[in-house]
């Protein structure tokens, strides 16, 4: 018996995990299928527990600026979403990448385009690494595969989001938002005092500093490219640092899948079914989507004979297995749309059709 | 030890609660849990099913396709979910409502006539731990002590003088599930 476990959905033990983490507001719109972490964030009061403030936006648009406010004063501020309000949200996140502003946004993807489904799904992939928004930038992305790292996240979000100045995203489904496991909670933060605030932020000018100012516009060619440079190194440095991943009996591997989230759970299983066949089949899970983990998929590739991956849309997360693979072997994908969820036995059958046998 | 579960009927007879609180024992008995609804339109007077797996391992998918017990309360979840019980596998079921019984010859077959004895003890609310009741003594994979627990830390407590009334509908599910079938697993 383990009482300090609780039964959760993702989305309340993500609501719970920000509360701990000492967040200081959430600013949010409702949408199916992340309503819960606001509809847990009201009721749990954490304005009573620990002074965070919860506010329901007029919406996603309104959110995300108010996270820009936030972050500008430098507080620690988050939202979530589900796909159709993160694409509204793309403005605000240019914005807040533009002015190397720390928030948390988390997108419980749901199936598109437009207004899609409200089953899970992985097609919001492009979305989240490759910028979203307009100019030259990125979020750092964090893609939990359990209940239990959809608590673990947020503060990890957090850390990094203030480390690099820089939007963080936690991208999750449907599934991980909607589903319950057990889930075991850090203890309670101490939000942070006034005194304790970065340097950056616009808190009031005092006669013993310069001003600070948060903006991301600068009109002069010469410095916006320099910003622009910037802006590089940093990435260059999360590349270099924050790339996380897991592996999955790669040690013998033949072949190699290669899933995040939900569809990393569901090749856990694919990888059991192949092996009871005798076909020697591993698993690479990236934890950071981006910084992607380039290096060990370029290694497994000189070892294995090809790659699948396997993602719940028509196929993003494989280009960039593609590029890091860099032509030594065939890499495929397998996927599922519109809200359906591959079963374990299609992944082992598409491996068969599109690798093996192909 | 790995049970992969499927609870399937009508929205509204307690399905999700059901695959909630068998979690919740779960957890109280040490294991690893995991609790997948289907969610949406599908639920919403239409069928509701719940993926549940308890094991003693981390669980890989929590979403399946073939499952060891099927937990079947009506028509369209039997004609969904019977063909997805593995061989040697178990289907307990609630004949009410039900035109066609189960056919399969190489699965166990149980009936828990669970909706009449609900009404018979005027506790039509706790149909579903009837039923729960009746799955365990097929596969006691949780303690009744931890499944009481589960029970408790399930419901909020509001409804905890309901407590009492859900453990008899568990003795009783107990009681009066009847073996059709049985195949060695």
């Amino acid at each position: 018996m383990d009482e300090e476990y609780v039964l959760m959905k993702g989305n309340e033990a993500l609501a719970e995990a920000a509360i701990r983490a000492g967040v200081d507001g959430y600013f949010g719109y409702p949408i199916t299928p992340q309503s819960e972490v606001m509809e847990y964030l009201t009721a749990a009061k954490p304005w009573e527990r620990t002074g965070m403030v919860v506010f329901q936006a007029e919406s996603e648009v309104a959110a995300i600026n108010m996270l820009y406010g936030g972050a500008g004063a430098g507080k620690k501020v988050m939202t979530s979403s589900s796909s159709p309000g993160i694409s509204l949200m793309q403005e605000g996140l240019s914005y807040i990448a533009g002015a190397e502003l720390p928030v948390v946004v988390v997108n419980v993807v749901r199936g598109g385009p437009g207004l899609g489904t409200i089953q899970p799904s992985q097609s919001d992939y492009f979305q989240a690494t490759k910028g979203g928004g307009h100019g030259d930038y990125h979020l750092l992305v964090l893609a939990p595969s359990s209940v239990q790292e959809m608590a673990d996240f947020i503060e990890d979000a957090f850390e990094l989001a203030f480390k690099y100045r820089n939007p963080v995203m936690i991208l999750s489904d449907g599934a991980i938002g909607q589903m319950m496991e057990k889930v075991k909670f850090k203890p309670q933060k101490t939000r942070r005092s006034d005194d304790e605030l970065p340097g950056w932020a616009t808190t009031g000018k005092t006669p013993d500093r310069e001003r600070n100012i948060i903006t991301s516009l600068d009109l002069d060619p010469y410095r916006q490219e320099r910003f622009n440079i910037h802006l590089q190194e940093k990435y260059r440095k999360m590349e270099a640092e924050e790339v996380r991943y897991e592996t999955f009996r790669t040690e013998d591997a033949e072949y190699l899948l290669v899933a995040y989230g939900t569809s990393s759970r569901i090749c856990q299983k694919s990888v059991q079914l192949a092996r009871e066949e005798g076909i020697k089949v591993g698993l690479l899970r990236p934890i950071t989507l981006y910084p992607f983990p380039k290096e060990p998929v370029a290694q497994l590739a000189t070892q294995v004979k090809g790659m699948l991956s396997v993602e719940m849309s028509a196929g993003q997360m494989v280009e960039d297995v593609r590029l890091a693979a860099n032509g030594r072997i065939p890499v495929e994908h397998f996927g599922r749309m519109g809200g359906v969820i591959p079963a374990p036995e299609e992944i082992v059958e598409a491996l068969k059709q599109k690798i093996i046998g192909g | 030890m790995t049970e992969e579960i499927i609870i399937a009927g009508f929205g509204g007879q307690g399905v999700l609660s059901m695959g909630k609180i068998l979690c919740y024992s779960g957890v109280m008995q040490g294991k690893e849990v995991s609790w997948m609804p289907s969610y949406g339109p599908e639920m919403r007077g239409g069928t509701a099913n719940v993926t549940v797996i308890i094991s003693d391992e981390r669980i890989s998918s929590p979403i399946l396709n073939a499952f060891d017990s099927a937990i079947i309360l009506n028509q369209q979840s039997m004609d969904k979910f019977e063909p997805k019980v593995k061989p040697g596998g178990i289907l307990l079921y609630d004949p009410n409502g039900i035109t066609r019984h189960p056919e399969r010859e190489d699965i166990s077959i149980y009936r828990c006539n669970g909706a009449e004895e609900a009404a018979r003890m005027g506790a039509i609310r706790s149909f579903n731990m009837l039923m729960l009741g009746a799955f365990l003594k097929i596969k006691p994979i949780v303690g009744m002590d931890n499944v009481l627990k589960g029970l408790k830390k399930s419901l909020p407590e509001r409804y905890h003088n309901l407590i009492p009334q859900n453990e008899k509908a568990l003795q009783r599910g107990m009681e009066i599930v009847q073996e059709v079938k049985k195949v060695e697993g």
